[in-house]
């Protein structure tokens, strides 16, 4: 239930939007973010829930990769 | 660009939590981490991540299917709505065939008006190209719906729509699952989505300094919830921590919560498999009892029942649902109950422990 996809933002229409994801593109609400056209949201029943931060996804990724090289040359 | 869920799905990435899973002290006993979300469940399930993990760590289900914990008697009214009240009830296909006396594919099947919706914003539409009938949505799901009900409610819905909610928190649910004299819990596996519309603040009073941890659902943000649970509860210090915090902020999703607190409001609800817990329900605030199904059709659902309190006989959803017994241990999962014909609530919801057990099984 609490499933929700990461879609592209494509367009802006006041509270509306359209969200896209390998081509496939669904109407989503806007009314409990605060988002343009390019952001990555989190989309839920039709409606986006969070904008992503990619430099935080970007960051948990890089943390990883470091940690990962550590081990490697010990 | 890439999908920001590609690199979370790294098989290098995935290997190197495995080893450093593999690589932590035995502390001489087993583990026990619990998840509340269905989510978790189909990503375990999906992508095998049990198998990753050290012989010692147990992850297991709790309720985290919001379709499961509805009680029979909320079904129940949802259909004599249907049937009774001439409405059209609006809801998620999951609700469906969820047992309770009847299902609501019944009440349909008997002339009841029941459609799948995706959500509120086209329960709304229903009602807006239909200005003649009365649309209730039956409003299901944790945080992370629910801020979507209320922010259906906020926007100036028409007066032939309403909502009958069965909405539940998280929080409240913990509490009771640490409760449980034969549950011991070792760490919560916190769900990330729900999460993202309350942040960690929400957590941070579980009894017993219990280890907790906010996770996503590729398999990388799964196993680092893992993680950091496992390090909590080899000597580390317990915290709720925030693994997924690309979705995750601190504050929560601020425009959700006020959207949430402006048009819901906590009330004491029942739960399949845990009974009444305090303040662990939400329903339409008093300003909004013109959109509140329950008040708008009072007379329609006085003296509702279920005609069935519990689990039918012989299902045991009520302890798979608060992670006491595997799905496989039940001696109806596979052969009297199956998603093609199911006994129990967690054979029908598609984020039901049993299903999601049963379709991703070994073969």
């Amino acid at each position: 239930m609490c499933v929700a996809t990461p879609m592209r933002l494509v367009e802006v229409r006041g509270h509306e939007g359209t969200a896209e994801l390998d081509g496939v593109r669904l109407a989503v609400r806007l009314d409990l973010v605060a988002a343009e056209a390019g952001d990555w949201l989190l989309v839920h029943a039709g409606y986006a829930i969070q904008v992503l931060d990619e430099a935080a996804a970007a960051e948990t990724l890089a943390l990883l990769r470091e940690v990962d090289a550590s081990r490697e040359s010990t | 660009v890439s999908a920001p869920a590609r690199g979370f799905r790294d098989p290098g990435a995935v290997e190197a939590l495995r080893g450093r899973l593999a690589a932590l002290p035995h502390p001489g006993r087993t583990l026990t981490f619990l998840h509340v979300c269905g989510t978790h469940e189909q990503a375990l399930a999906r992508w095998g991540l049990r198998r990753l993990l050290p012989g010692w760590i147990r992850l297991v289900a709790g309720p985290g299917c919001p379709v499961c914990v509805c009680p029979p008697v909320e079904i129940a009214a949802a259909s004599r709505l249907s049937l009774r009240g001439k409405v059209l009830l609006a809801t998620f296909g999951d609700m469906l065939r969820v047992p309770a006396g009847g299902t609501l594919e019944q009440a349909r099947a008997a002339g009841g008006l029941v459609e799948v919706v995706l959500g509120p914003a086209e329960a709304v539409a229903l009602a807006r190209h239909n200005p003649r009938q009365e649309v209730v949505f039956f409003a299901v799901g944790f945080e992370t719906t629910a801020c979507t009900t209320a922010a259906a409610l906020l926007d100036d819905p028409p007066p032939n729509f309403s909502v009958l909610s069965v909405h539940r928190l998280i929080a409240p649910a913990l509490e009771a699952l640490l409760a449980l004299p034969d549950l011991a819990v070792d760490g919560f596996l916190l769900p990330g989505h729900a999460a993202t519309v309350t942040g960690p603040r929400t957590y941070t009073l579980l009894p017993g300094r219990t280890p907790a941890a906010i996770a996503g659902f590729e398999p990388v943000d799964v196993l680092l919830g893992v993680l950091s649970l496992a390090s909590q509860a080899l000597g580390g210090v317990p915290a709720v921590d925030n693994q997924y915090p690309r979705a995750v902020r601190p504050e929560g999703n601020p425009l959700a919560l006020r959207a949430l607190e402006q048009a819901l409001r906590p009330v004491d609800a029942a739960w399949r498999g845990l009974g009444v817990l305090p303040r662990s329900g939400l329903e339409p605030r008093p300003e909004f009892a013109a959109w509140d199904a329950r008040s708008k059709f009072r007379d329609v659902l006085k003296d509702v029942s279920a005609g069935l309190d519990g689990d039918p006989p012989g299902c045991r959803c009520a302890e798979v649902m608060t992670g006491r017994l595997e799905p496989e241990a039940c001696p109806l999962f596979g052969s009297a109950c199956t998603p093609e014909a199911p006994v129990g609530a967690c054979m029908v919801g598609s984020e039901g422990t049993c299903r999601t057990r049963w379709i991703w099984r070994e073969a």
